[in-house]
């Protein structure tokens, strides 16, 4: 029964986001094993050569083996892309709990939290953190993540919020669970739907934003690839060669509808709740 | 006489709000022994669902409560919330209303009873499924193994309910209170929840409370009565004697709008006309003298304490009494 369930809600789109997303994801955790040129192997005479049997997606402006490229980079955009996620969702995901749950003055004073991150303007905290602490993945991925919680916290407060007033909790109260129960085990259930969505969301935003700022030069450090530095560099042969800019682009824009798609389907399939039916 | 299980003494909870200060409950006392029933019967409005809050120590936390609640010799009001909360489920435990609203929607029926009695006592997980399965079928529900691995929203009301007993029920409390268990089902399921309230009631020996608005539902199954209305006891007698001579003319009212079999079709049902007061105004008189028909100046000057002039184990609080 299960199986046409699944078979019936999740659909073609659904197999091949997650496909992707399975592909992408083997290829990056298994980089080191797969027969790839080295990434940052450079072959001055093969510049921004067209793809052969050698170079199956031919070789960037300094002639660096594209496919090992965008291999490699699928490790640091997806390494980022989920663990600066993981660390909003964690805190986020704490905080708003907490705040929804226990009202009072500890959500004031988070939800005052949350309004001063959320106004501090983003590209100037990204700046300042990585100048200050160093150009890395590492702290990439805090910066990133730092700046994802608020949005978590606001979904967990929202939804606690709401599950707090529901009868459920007070019969959970009626047999005298503590507040650590009924938020572990009455609480977090229902808000880890919503939030893991939002999560694969996150997932999808974070490989954008670190697209971005490694476009920008603020992201990882070369001669490492990432998908958003590669898109950087390649803008400079836009006109010359513009694969080497489209062809990170197209990758990263699959995998952020993938995750988007696996997102969706998942949030409809795993809600129990009655209006989901 | 044995002592109560639980007495409430002059019960009063106060709720601010924007229109002022509102009385839900009114200085109300009751008594309940061991075993026995009491029906607290009402309107919507009149008080008995935050009476039952009040019991519970299940008030909003800007609700003011006063008065003493007093069960098995301890004031559930002034006990420190850790010893509360041990009470709650092996000696305390409560029904809600909604069935579809009162069992958690993401977690199986399984996990949700056996958690209960991992925590409570202690069990292991695997005496705790097999007792979970014994539970759910003594509480009726057919082939319980399969019912535990679903979610409640696989269930229908009435089985739902039936869960809700059950996970009430796992702790064996000394005192359960139903909080109108029967007000969201089918009228074909209410008896069959209410028959089963009252036989795991008598195997238990366990005492409760039944509210509700449905004098029907408490007629056969109570010991004692309770009528309330705006936030007072306005009636209280034992059930035979309640409904062989009523007294108060509110509940005589409620009982003449129990739509009969017997009365041919599109016959007016005798419906109590005006509405109930507002509980931020509360009246100097008797609460109910805007809507009753045997009301005087009297009435609507002073209020009528809820007492026993002849001596016959009935109170009610009326000046002139049916």
């Amino acid at each position: 029964m299960a199986a046409s369930k699944g078979d019936r809600r999740l659909g073609m789109l659904f197999v091949c986001a997650a496909a992707w997303i399975v592909l992408i994801g083997a290829a990056a955790i298994f980089a080191d094993l797969l027969p790839l040129h080295s990434p940052n192997d450079m072959d001055f005479l093969g510049k921004r050569a067209l793809p052969d049997a050698e170079h199956w997606l031919g070789n960037d402006q300094l002639g660096r083996d594209m496919l090992s490229r965008l291999i490699y980079g699928a490790r640091i955009s997806l390494s980022v892309g989920l663990l600066a996620p993981i660390i909003g969702v964690t805190v986020g995901g704490c905080l708003g709990m907490l705040a929804g749950y226990f009202r009072g003055p500890l959500e004031t004073i988070t939800v005052g939290g949350i309004d001063v991150l959320l106004a501090f303007p983003p590209l100037v905290f990204a700046l300042a953190l990585t100048t200050y602490l160093g150009q890395s993945v590492l702290n990439l991925t805090l910066v990133i993540g730092i700046l994802g919680i608020p949005a978590f916290t606001r979904v967990a407060r929202a939804v606690t919020l709401s599950l707090a007033q529901r009868e459920f909790v007070t019969a959970a109260r009626a047999l005298g669970a503590t507040h650590a129960r009924i938020l572990l085990r009455e609480i977090l259930p229902n808000v880890a739907l919503p939030l893991t969505a939002f999560f694969l969301l996150g997932v999808a935003v974070t490989i954008v934003v670190e697209g971005a700022l490694s476009f920008l030069g603020l992201g990882v450090p070369p001669p490492a690839p990432s998908w958003g530095s590669m898109i950087g560099e390649g803008r400079e042969s836009l006109d010359l060669a513009p694969w080497l800019a489209f062809l990170p682009a197209g990758v990263m824009f699959l995998t952020v509808l993938a995750f988007n798609v696996v997102g969706d389907s998942l949030r409809a399939l795993t809600d129990p709740r009655p209006g989901a039916l | 006489m044995s002592a109560p299980l639980l007495s409430i003494e002059g019960v009063s909870v106060e709720l601010p709000t924007p229109r002022g200060l509102l009385r839900a409950v009114d200085g109300v006392d009751l008594r309940l022994e061991p075993g026995q029933t009491l029906g607290v019967v009402g309107e919507s409005g009149c008080g008995k669902t935050m009476l039952s809050r009040a019991i519970l120590q299940l008030l909003p936390k800007r609700a003011k409560l006063t008065g003493r609640v007093m069960f098995a010799g301890r004031d559930l009001a002034r006990l420190p919330r850790e010893a509360l909360r041990k009470l709650r489920g092996p000696e305390l435990a409560v029904v809600f209303q909604d069935p579809m609203t009162s069992l958690n929607p993401v977690l199986t029926i399984g996990t949700q009873i056996v958690e209960t009695l991992q925590v409570h006592l202690g069990m292991s997980g695997v005496a705790a499924t097999r007792r979970g399965a014994e539970l759910l079928a003594a509480v009726g529900i057919p082939a319980p193994e399969q019912r535990l691995r679903q979610y409640p929203n696989q269930l229908s009301g009435g089985m739902r309910q039936r869960v809700a007993i059950a996970i009430a029920l796992s702790c064996e409390p000394k005192l359960l209170i139903a909080d109108e268990p029967t007000t969201a089902l089918d009228v074909t399921v209410q008896a069959q929840i209410l028959d089963l309230l009252a036989r795991e009631q008598q195997r238990r020996h366990m005492a409760m409370i039944l509210i509700t608005h449905d004098l029907g539902v408490v007629a056969g199954r109570t010991d004692e009565v309770a009528v309330m209305y705006a936030g007072r006891v306005v009636e209280r007698a034992p059930t035979r004697r309640l409904f062989a001579r009523m007294r108060m003319p509110y509940t005589g009212a409620l009982l003449a709008a129990i739509p009969r079999l017997d009365t041919p079709p599109h016959t007016p049902l005798p419906a109590i006309a005006g509405r109930p007061p507002d509980p931020t105004r509360p009246l100097p008189g008797c609460s109910f003298a805007p809507r009753c028909g045997r009301a005087d100046v009297h009435c609507h000057e002073s209020k009528p304490p809820l007492a026993d002039p002849e001596r016959a184990g009935s109170l009610y609080a009326c000046w002139h009494p049916l």
